[in-house]
C-alpha cells in the first residue's frame, strides 16, 4: 500500500478545509488535503453565493454578524477574483413586523455594519424590479461570491507554499498509536485503490460529515444537520443582493451570482449529511417569498434547485429546545479532542458560514499548531491569494466570457453554448487531470459546463464525445459517463417540472431518451449489475 | 393555466414593455429552430446565429457594463427568428436592443449614421435630382463612396424622382378639391414613407388612386421617416425621435378610428410593432396608433372580406413570381398581396421559395456585408431566372431594388397590378405588366 507522510492531514475540501490547508502551508507546515469527492462538492459547493455583510444575523446572532462583516472585508481584499461587489439591500414590506427595521438598524450600527437608509424610490431606481410595497430599505455591503473560485484560490495558494490536495479520497479509518491519531487510511472512490497517510495531526473539516468522520475513532461529535434548499432563476432579476428585512425565516434572500439569481433558503432538520433532496413544497415557498419583494419572479424561469446541509454547532443541551434551524447559532467551534476526549492528533472544526471560512480555518489551525508546537502565526488575511488557474474565467463578471469569445481569445468550437465553454478549454482541463479518471461533472465544476438553461441538454453528448476521444474510453465507459452527467443534471431540474423548465426538460428527454436511446444503450452494456444512473447521480 | 413572466409582470406594472422584451429570453429552450431559419447565419461564419447573440448572450450582458459583443453587427434584424420561434422569444427585438447598446458603447459610424438618415437624403436630393442621379450612377462616385464611407458600390441605389409625392398630392388637392366625407368611416390615412415620397412617387399616386376608386377619402397628414433605418443601425435616440413624431401626428386619426395604411410594408411593421417592442415607446398613444395601422394589401384584403372592395378588374394574363419580404412576414398576417391579386382574372402569382432577399433595409448597402447580402438573396435570382420571369412582385422598396440588382429584371409593388386591373393610371409611370383593357372589367361584386 502506498504510504505518504505529512505534518497535517486536512480532511474535507470545502471552504474551511481549503482555507486551513492554505493557512497551514503559509505557516510552513507540510499539509495534504483530501476529499471524498471533488473539491467544493459538499456544503460549500451547495451554496447560495451570498458573502454576508452580517446584517442577516445582527439581531439573532450578534457575534456571528460581527465575524461576517470583518471576514467579508478580508475576503474582498484577498480574493477579489471570486467576489462581485453587488452590494445588498434589506427590504421591509407591509407584511413584515414594523418595529423590526429600527431595532435592526441600531444593531447594525453596534456591529459596525454600514447600513445606509434609502428611500423606496432610491431603492427602486437601483433595482426596478423591486415591489412598490416598501416600508423600509437599507443598503449594506453584501457581495456575491463564487465558492468554486474561492476554494480553487485557497488550494492554488496552498500549493504555492508546498501543500497538496487529493480528490476522490475517502477516509476509511484513522491510524492510531496509543492515545494519539497518527494518520488515516484512504480509499480512492473511483478506483478502489487504498493509501495510507501518516500525519502528526489530522484536521477534521468535513462539515456535515464531521460526526461520521469523528465516529471512525469512536468519538461522539454532535452537530445539528439542517438542510437548506435554493432555486436558481434563469436570469439576473436583480443586480443587487436583496434580503428580507425581518427576523430570519424561509426565503429571505435573492442573490445575483454569475448569470443567475439564486433564491434562498429553507431550513429543514435532517439526520443524513448526504440529504440534498429538494421538496417541491420548498420550491413553492422560495418562489412565494421572493415574489413578495420582486413581484412576478415566481412566474419566471427557474433553472435548477439544489440543497446543502448546514453543519450547525450548538452545545447539546440547548439543541432540543430550538424549533427552527434559522435560530441556531451560525457560530463555529473548534474541538481539540485532546482536552475533550483525551485523544491527541485530531482537531474538529464545525459550524460557521462560508463567509467566515478563513476565520474558522485560522482558529482551527491555531489549535493544530499548538499540538504540533509550531509557533508561526496566521497571516492569511495579510495578502491577496494568487488568482487560480481556473479562475481568469471571472464568471461573476457577466460579460467577460462573451467578450473573450468575441475577441478571439477563446478559439475553437463552442461546446456548451449556454455558459460559453469551448472544445480547447475542455481538452485542456481533461489533460490537466493526467492519468486520473475524469468525470463530466468534474469538468462542470471546473468550467461551468452544462450549468446554463438547457442543463446539459445540448453540451452533454458533445462533451462526452470529447472525453471519449481524449481519454480513450470504451463505448460503454463513455455511455456511463454521459448517463451519470445527465442524470445529475436532471436531478436538479426534477423539483422544477412546471412551466418553462418542463418544456426544456421534455426537449432534453427527447434528445437523450428518444433520439440517443441512452437508457437502451445502458441496458446493452451493464458491467455493474446495480443501477448505473443511480450510482452516477451520487457522484 | 400557464402563466408567463410577461403577463404577471405586466399586471403588476413594475416593468415596462421594453424590459419585458429581454425577459422573453426566459422562454428559450435552445432548440435552434431560429438558427436553422436564419438566412444570414447560413451563409456567413461571421454571424453565430440569432439564438447565440439573442436569448443566449442576453443572460451574459450586464446592463451597467459596456457591450461585450460585436458579431451581433452581422444580424440584419430581418426578424425571421422571432417569427419562427415556437416559444415566443422576441429574438430580433433582443438583438436589436443589444445593437443599440453596441452603438451606445462604441458610437455610430459615419456610414451607419448616413444610412439611418435616408429621409434626409431623400429630401435634399429631390431638387438636385438630375445631378444626384448622375452621381449615383457614376462608377467613380460609387467607388469613392465605398472607399470613403463604406457604402458598397454594388449595392442597388434608387433614383430621385425630382419631385415629391407630398408636393404632387398638395397640387392635386388644390386643383381637384375632394368633397369632405359624411363620416370618419369613409376616411383613410395614407402613410407613404420616405421612398415613395422622393424615389418612387408613382406607388403613392397609384395607392391613393386605388383608395379613392374604392370610395375612401384619403388624408396624407405630415409624417416623417418611420425610424426603422435608424433602429436597425442601433441609433435608438434617432429612431425614437422619428417614431415619436409619427405617433404624435397620427394619434388623433387613430383616436377617431381612422385606419392608417401604408405601401411600405417595413415602415408599417415598425409602427405596428417595433415602436413598442424594440424602442419601448409603449404609451397609450403608441398602442392606439399601432392598433389602427395596416399594410396596404392587408387593408385591401380586409375591405374585401368586409364586402367593401370593388372587383371590377380587367384581366391580366400573366404568371409572376412574388417575394414576401421579411418585414411583411413579421406582421404575422400571411400573404395578403397574394390573396388580393388572386382576385384579378388571369393573373397567377407564385411565391419564390426563399427566406430573404438579403438587403434587410440598410444591411446590404454596407461594403463588408454586400457579399453576404448577395449570397442570401441568390436563391431568388436563381428561381426567377429559371422561370424566365422578367417582373417580380414584392411589397417593400429596398427588397425590390435588391431583386432588380440580383435578377437584372424589374420588381414592382403589388399596387401596380391592382391599379392596372382597375384601369387606373398615373401620367409619369408605365407599368411593365398590362391588363387586357379590350375585355370589359368583371362586374363589381359586393357581398
Amino acid at each position: 500500500m502506498e504510504t505518504t507522510s505529512v505534518d497535517v492531514l486536512v480532511v474535507g475540501g470545502g471552504a474551511t478545509g481549503a482555507a486551513a490547508a492554505y493557512d497551514l502551508a503559509r505557516r510552513g507546515v507540510r499539509v495534504l488535503l483530501v476529499d471524498q469527492n471533488d473539491l467544493t462538492t459538499g456544503t460549500s459547493g451547495r451554496y447560495h453565493g451570498l458573502l454576508h455583510s452580517g446584517g442577516r444575523y445582527v439581531i439573532t446572532d450578534f457575534d456571528t454578524a460581527v465575524e461576517c462583516i470583518t471576514e467579508n472585508m478580508i475576503l474582498r481584499r484577498i480574493a477579489p477574483f471570486a467576489i462581485e461587489d453587488t452590494g445588498g439591500l434589506f427590504v421591509a414590506t407591509s407584511q413584515d413586523p414594523d418595529d423590526f427595521p429600527a431595532r435592526w438598524a441600531a444593531a447594525c450600527a453596534r456591529a459596525g455594519i454600514a447600513a445606509e437608509a434609502l428611500t423606496p424610490e432610491q431603492a427602486r431606481a437601483l433595482e426596478p424590479a423591486l415591489t412598490r410595497d416598501i416600508t423600509a430599505v437599507y443598503r449594506v455591503p453584501d457581495a456575491s461570491c463564487d465558492s468554486f473560485d474561492l476554494n480553487h484560490g485557497f488550494i492554488t495558494a496552498a500549493r504555492t507554499y508546498g501543500g497538496d490536495a487529493w480528490i476522490y479520497q475517502r477516509v476509511t479509518g484513522f491510524l492510531t498509536d496509543g492515545d494519539a491519531v497518527v494518520g488515516a487510511e484512504l480509499e480512492d472512490t473511483r478506483t478502489g485503490e487504498r493509501r495510507r497517510v501518516h500525519a502528526a495531526c489530522v484536521l477534521n473539516a468535513t462539515g456535515p460529515w464531521a460526526g461520521v468522520v469523528a465516529g471512525l475513532v469512536g468519538l461522539d461529535v454532535k452537530i445539528r444537520l439542517d438542510r437548506g434548499s435554493m432555486v436558481a432563476m434563469n436570469i439576473r432579476w436583480v443586480n443587487t443582493i436583496v434580503n428580507r428585512l425581518r427576523p430570519p425565516s424561509d426565503g429571505d434572500i435573492l442573490v445575483p451570482v454569475g448569470t443567475v439569481c439564486v433564491l434562498g433558503t429553507t431550513s429543514i432538520r435532517t439526520e443524513d449529511p448526504a440529504d440534498t433532496h429538494v421538496d417541491v413544497s420548498e420550491v413553492s415557498t422560495l418562489l412565494r417569498e421572493a415574489d413578495v419583494v420582486v413581484p412576478g419572479i415566481r412566474h419566471g424561469r427557474a433553472l435548477r434547485a439544489w440543497a446543502g446541509v448546514r453543519p450547525l454547532y450548538e452545545p447539546p443541551a440547548e439543541l432540543a429546545q430550538l424549533e427552527s434551524g434559522h435560530n441556531v447559532s451560525r457560530r463555529f467551534a473548534v474541538i481539540d479532542h485532546t482536552e475533550r476526549d483525551g485523544l491527541r492528533g485530531l482537531v474538529t472544526v464545525v459550524g460557521g458560514k462560508l463567509t467566515t471560512c478563513r476565520l474558522m480555518a485560522e482558529q482551527a489551525v491555531d489549535v493544530v499548531c499548538r499540538q504540533l508546537g509550531v509557533a508561526a502565526r496566521c497571516t492569511t488575511a495579510d495578502e491577496p491569494l494568487p488568482v487560480p488557474e481556473t479562475s481568469p474565467r471571472h464568471y461573476h463578471q457577466l460579460t467577460h466570457r462573451v467578450h473573450r469569445l468575441e475577441h478571439g481569445e477563446m478559439p475553437g468550437a463552442l461546446i456548451c453554448e449556454c455558459e460559453v465553454v469551448t472544445r480547447p478549454q475542455l481538452e485542456a482541463r481533461i489533460a490537466a487531470y493526467g492519468d486520473q479518471p475524469v468525470a463530466l461533472d468534474d469538468l462542470r465544476r471546473d468550467l461551468r459546463l452544462g450549468m446554463g438553461p438547457c442543463q446539459a441538454g445540448f453540451c452533454g453528448y458533445r462533451a462526452a464525445g470529447i472525453l471519449h476521444a481524449a481519454k480513450g474510453l470504451s463505448p460503454g465507459e463513455a455511455t456511463r459517463a454521459l448517463s451519470a452527467f445527465v442524470g445529475e443534471r436532471f436531478r436538479g431540474v426534477r423539483p422544477l417540472l412546471y412551466g418553462h423548465q418542463l418544456r426544456q426538460f421534455y426537449l432534453d428527454e427527447l434528445i437523450y431518451r428518444r433520439t440517443l436511446g441512452l437508457d437502451a444503450l445502458l441496458a446493452l452494456d451493464q458491467p455493474q449489475p446495480e443501477g448505473v444512473s443511480d450510482a452516477g447521480s451520487e457522484a | 393555466m400557464m402563466h408567463t413572466a410577461s403577463d404577471t409582470v405586466m399586471s403588476d406594472h413594475t416593468l415596462s414593455l421594453i424590459e419585458l422584451t429581454a425577459f422573453t429570453a426566459d422562454h428559450c429552450v435552445k432548440c435552434n429552430i431560429c438558427t436553422s431559419a436564419c438566412p444570414f447565419a447560413k451563409v456567413t461564419p461571421l454571424f453565430p446565429g440569432p439564438k447565440v447573440v439573442g436569448p443566449q448572450w442576453q443572460r451574459l450582458r450586464d446592463p451597467d457594463a459596456p457591450s461585450p459583443d460585436h458579431s451581433l453587427d452581422y444580424c440584419s434584424s430581418c426578424g425571421i427568428c422571432t417569427l419562427v420561434c415556437p416559444h415566443g422569444v422576441k429574438v430580433m427585438e433582443i438583438n436589436t436592443q443589444a445593437k443599440a447598446k453596441l452603438v451606445e458603447t462604441h458610437g455610430l459610424s459615419l456610414r451607419n449614421w448616413f444610412l439611418a438618415r435616408n429621409e434626409l437624403w431623400g429630401r435634399l436630393g429631390t431638387p438636385l435630382a438630375p445631378l444626384a442621379n448622375f452621381a449615383l450612377r457614376n462608377r467613380l462616385v460609387r467607388w469613392a463612396a465605398e472607399k470613403v464611407i463604406g457604402v458598397s458600390r454594388r449595392a442597388p441605389m434608387p433614383g430621385w424622382a425630382g419631385y415629391t409625392f407630398r408636393g404632387w398630392w398638395q397640387r392635386q388637392l388644390r386643383d381637384h378639391p375632394r368633397p369632405e366625407p359624411v363620416s370618419d368611416a369613409d376616411r383613410v390615412v395614407y402613410f407613404h414613407g420616405c421612398s415613395t415620397n422622393t424615389y418612387e412617387p408613382h406607388i403613392g399616386k397609384l395607392a391613393v388612386a386605388i383608395l379613392e376608386h374604392i370610395g375612401l377619402h384619403v388624408e396624407v397628414p405630415p409624417q416623417t421617416c418611420c425610424g426603422l433605418p435608424a433602429q436597425s443601425n442601433g441609433d435608438f435616440p434617432g429612431a425614437r425621435r422619428y417614431a415619436q413624431t409619427n405617433i404624435e401626428r397620427l394619434a388623433d386619426y387613430a383616436r377617431r378610428g381612422i385606419p392608417i395604411v401604408g405601401t411600405a410594408a417595413s415602415c408599417m411593421t415598425a409602427i405596428k410593432g417595433d415602436y413598442q417592442h424594440v424602442l419601448g415607446l409603449d404609451g397609450a398613444e403608441a398602442r392606439l396608433v399601432a392598433a389602427h395601422t395596416y399594410d396596404f394589401m392587408e387593408f385591401v384584403w380586409k375591405l374585401h372580406q368586409e364586402g367593401r372592395l370593388p372587383t371590377d378588374f380587367h384581366p391580366i394574363h400573366q404568371e409572376l413570381p412574388y417575394h414576401a419580404p421579411c418585414q411583411l412576414k413579421a406582421h404575422g398576417f400571411g400573404r395578403p398581396a397574394l390573396d388580393v391579386l388572386s382576385l384579378i382574372p388571369g393573373l397567377k402569382l407564385w411565391e419564390i421559395d426563399a427566406d430573404c432577399c438579403g438587403i434587410a433595409g440598410t444591411y446590404g448597402f454596407k461594403v463588408e456585408k454586400r457579399e453576404i447580402s448577395e449570397a442570401v438573396g441568390w436563391p431568388i435570382a436563381q428561381q426567377v431566372q429559371e422561370a424566365g420571369a422578367e417582373v417580380v412582385v414584392c411589397d417593400t422598396e429596398t427588397c425590390r431594388w435588391q431583386i432588380q440588382a440580383l435578377t437584372g429584371g424589374t420588381a414592382i409593388h403589388p399596387v401596380v397590378l391592382l391599379a392596372e386591373a382597375y384601369g387606373l393610371s398615373v401620367d409619369d409611370y408605365r407599368p411593365p405588366v398590362r391588363a387586357d383593357k379590350r375585355r370589359a372589367p368583371a362586374p363589381t361584386g359586393v357581398w
